[in-house]
Order: structure tokens, then sequence, then C-alpha cells
């Protein structure tokens, strides 16, 4: 078995209230401040404990973090950037770092004014002068108008169309889907607002393949986990009597090139390509053997595009996976239980991986997966980075 | 779309800049001649422009001409523009396939976003949009 299987936990989850207008009123360190107190009250765990921090990619530097919580022995800080493939990408670091005892409780946070602050149609207006997505994008791309997530990507859901005849109505079952988890969810920004697949064959063009309703949500919120070793974990489960949640399987991928979208020699191999089959083979575990899925979705393409790539089904064989209400709850795979960033908010995954735990724990209410004891999260970012994680209850 | 982008005087849509090996390849392009690097060991053709062979791992390489023929490998159609500047919507972000292999994001000048098909044959033409840059862009071709 892998060495790092089983490793480390999962033992404290924190989320701030979603919200769209008129905002959170608050700033974006803030959120995360509020998401990280809620996160380490969950684990039963004291701030003085925390002495890893894996530093979010924007809005507060680890130092202003430490420096508000109190953490006075700051033993572990890194950043992974991978874009929205970082939290759970984090998973990864905040793991290695526990098993070595470099650090023995990790914090996680991440979190964004989306709605009320810069907005991701202002990140991407950003990104053309920051070029935080890579000197490619801006000298080769931009000048043609291809500067931001949706655009990008609806190049490969458009080519994915064409190999595979994947219809409108495929990526209509995944919006379908995510909103109406969100309505047996009460922190979901779209609860009270159901969807049918005529709304979303309705809605309007943003970069044709992608409809508006095939993009995710622009939100105000934040949310944090802590990771810690098996022992404690079963020590803080008996004072908190939330069951551990164990990272079993875990890794991050990168496409190649990482920088240039257009020139991959095979356009739908990505960064989780690479990563699912080292996550299962280290959780001893794969994709048949989760009970639900959380799978990062930016956009409804991205979301078949992982289900092919992390082998729920082989590439192609999407369409025919996501039919029926096979991701629906009491479907096959329930997928994005709590509604995703497409109906629940945008913290950039982070809620993904809030989700799978509280799934796990059993603590999921009126839309737990019955009997979950395996869960698989997602990360995508950037132009096809990826991580997964096979997450267990034993 | 090229009408608008084209005008002598007021450019102002975003330029790449123009440093290094963008430069040499922008510069290829403004003497009205698409070139990649091919790699001088394995014969690799390349783009975007890299400093190393990525198959091989050798530093030696040349600017080789291209054909300028290709296909259209995809595309998307922005309605919704996400750049202050492209508000001329709707405009299609096409990806062309050269004959050599390299990929190229452009647009097709000669038709609209609704008459794009992939693997449609087209060819290079070449829009001097300022004094400083030329940008390699696609017509259909038979």
């Amino acid at each position: 078995m892998h060495m790092l299987h089983d490793q480390a936990c999962i033992v404290g989850v924190g989320e701030t209230p979603y919200c769209r207008a008129p905002g959170s009123g608050v700033t974006d360190l803030n959120l995360m401040l509020r998401a990280s107190l809620a996160a380490v009250a969950d684990s039963g765990l004291e701030l003085s404990d925390i002495d890893g921090l894996m530093t979010p990619i924007f809005g507060a530097s680890g130092d202003e973090l430490a420096a508000n919580l109190g953490i006075e022995n700051l033993r572990y800080a890194a950043q992974v950037n991978m874009g929205g493939a970082s939290p759970v990408s984090s998973l990864q670091s905040a793991l290695m770092a526990v098993y070595t005892g470099v650090a023995n409780n990790v914090l996680i946070p991440i979190g964004w004014n989306g709605y009320s602050g810069m907005r991701a149609r202002d990140v991407s207006e950003a990104a053309a002068v920051a070029s935080p997505m890579g000197p490619t994008v801006q000298d080769y791309y931009l000048p043609f108008g291809c500067n931001a997530p949706p655009q990008f990507y609806s190049l490969m859901a458009r080519r994915h169309m064409h190999e595979y005849d994947t219809s409108p109505e495929t990526l209509g079952a995944i919006a379908v889907a995510s909103r109406k988890h969100a309505q047996l969810n009460e922190n979901a920004v779209m609860r009270g607002r159901p969807l049918s697949m005529q709304d979303y064959l309705d809605s309007p063009w943003i970069s044709e393949p992608y409809r508006l309703l095939d993009c995710c949500l622009e939100t105000d919120g934040a949310a944090a986990v802590v990771v810690s070793s098996p022992d404690r974990a079963k020590s803080l489960a008996a004072k908190t009597g939330h069951q551990p949640v164990y990272i079993s399987g875990v890794a991050e991928g990168h496409p190649y090139p990482a920088d240039d979208i257009t020139n991959r020699p095979n356009i739908f191999t990505v960064g989780l390509t690479h990563a699912a089959p080292k996550a299962y083979e280290m959780a001893g575990l794969g994709p048949e053997d989760a009970d639900f899925a959380e799978i990062y979705d930016c956009f409804t393409f991205e979301v078949l595009q992982q289900l092919e790539e992390a082998g729920f089904c082989k590439r192609g064989e999407g369409a025919a996976f996501v039919r029926d209400g096979a991701i629906e709850l009491g479907g096959r795979l329930p997928v994005n239980t709590h509604g995703g960033l497409m109906s629940e908010a945008h913290v950039i995954g982070m809620n993904h991986i809030v989700e799978a735990t509280r799934q796990l724990r059993h603590e999921a209410g009126a839309r737990q997966v019955e009997n979950a004891r395996v869960g698989v999260v997602t990360g995508w970012g950037d132009l096809g980075d990826g991580s997964l994680a096979v997450l267990t209850r034993k | 779309m090229t009408d608008t982008a084209s005008a002598e005087s007021g450019y102002y849509l975003p330029l790449p800049r123009l440093r290094g090996l963008t430069a040499q390849w922008y510069d290829w392009i403004k003497q009205h001649d698409l070139r990649f690097q091919r790699c001088d060991h394995c014969e690799r053709w390349r783009h975007v422009p890299r400093e190393v062979c990525p198959g091989c791992g050798s530093v030696d390489w040349a600017w080789q001409r291209s054909s300028g023929k290709g296909r259209i490998y995809s595309w998307t159609t922005i309605y919704r523009s996400l750049h202050p500047d492209f508000q001329d919507t709707p405009y299609a972000a096409v990806v062309v396939e050269l004959e050599e292999g390299p990929r190229v994001m452009t647009w097709i000048v000669d038709r609209g976003p609704d008459d794009l098909e992939i693997d449609m044959p087209v060819e290079v033409v070449y829009d001097d949009v300022t004094p400083e840059v030329t940008l390699a862009k696609f017509r259909a071709r038979a």
C-alpha cells in the first residue's frame, strides 16, 4: 500500500453563508477568517493547535491569515498555485506535511467576494494585464479576443461534440442535476429556483457552445477545512462526534503543455487524466467504488470531461453516463450533491470538499447519500490543471 | 470584423508583447511569412515558441516556412465578451491546425461564425493591424 494511504484525515469543515446581491459586506480576508474559525471550531481543536497553513491563491496572504487567527507557531506555510484545482491539491500537501510531522494540524482556507468584489469577468480583464494564465494567453490568444475560461473550455466542448456527438441536452442534464440538489441545501444560492431542461436550452449564449446556464455562479463566500493525523482525528471524534474522514488517495496532475490549450496532442488529455489513476492506486479503490462524486463544475462540459477522465466512464461515453438522472441523488452516481459551483456557490471547489466530508460523516441532511462510505472529489483549474481525492469513512 | 480591426488609425484591440521568441514569430508574420520553429535534431515542429525541443531536448532549431494551409480544429463563438475591447459581438475565436502540425488561435476573415465547420480547409492571410504588428488570419480555401 502507498505510504501516504489513510495517513491524514479531514477533521474540521467550515463555511460562511453564500450570497450574491447585495454581497457579503466584508473583505475577502474577513470571509476566509470566518470560514477558518468555523472549521477549527468544528474540528474540536484550538486555534493555537494550528501549525500548518495552505495559503489561498488570492484574497489574503498567509501572514495576514495567521496574524488574525493568532497562530503563533506556524511551522509550515505553502501555496499550491493550480487555480480551482488548488483546494484538492492542497489536501495532498497537507497530507504530506502531517505524515512527515512537519505540521500537526493544517488549515486550508479559500474564498472571495466573487459577486460583489472583482467578478469573474473582471478577473478575466485583469488576466489580460497581469496574465496569471501566462504569456501564451496574452500574446497568442488575447489578440483574437480569447481571454477567459468559458472561451478556452468551449474549444474543448465543441471538439467533444464533434468527435462524440455530445448533445446540448447532455450538458443540460448536468446543470439540471446541480440545481435539483441545490433545492435540498439551505446554503445554496439557487435554492428555491428550480431549473428545467427547457430553461437551460432557452438561456442565452455566452461563448457557444456554452450558454449562460452552462456557467458557474458568481458568489461571495469562503470555506475552509482542517487536516490532521488519524490518531488525532480519532481522539477529536470522541469529543466532537464527527466521524473522521480519511484522505485515502489524492493526486494532482498537469496537462501538457499546461500553458497552451490549443497545442496538446490530444485536447481531452488534461491534468486529471494523469492524477486520477494515481489517486485510485493510492486509495486501493476505483471509480466503481464511489458512492458519490463532487466534480469541479466551472462549466457543464468540464463535469462531463472529468467524469470521463476520472474513469467513471470511457472517454466519449459521458453522454450515456449522465442520462436519465444517473447523476442525481438516487441515481447510479450522485454528482455535486450540494449544488456545486453552478447552483450552491463558487468557492473555488472548497465547497466540494466540505460537502464530501459532510456526506461521509452522514451529516448531509435531506441530501444524504445513504450509507456513503467512499467519495471522490475533483479540482480543475487554469487551462486544465487537475486533482482528485478519494475520501473514505471507516 | 476584420474591417474594424484593420482600420488604419486607432486600432484598439490588444496586441502581443513583442519580446523574445514571441517578437521573432510576429516579425516573420509582419513580413507576411508564417513560420514555426522546427527542431534541427528530430525535425519536430512546435508552437507556441519554446527554447528547447519538447520532443528530444535539442536547443538547435530554425524558423521554417509553413505552407499556410490548414483546417479548422475547433472554435467558440463569443456572444458575451469578457474583455472591454471586444464588444463587436458575436465573433469566433478559431483554432486552426496547420499542415505541419502546429495549431494557432486566429480569426476567419471571410466567414461568419455560423458558417464555420470543423475540418474546413483554410489558408493564411495577413492583416497589418498596426505599423508594428501583423496578425495571421485565415480564409476559406477550396
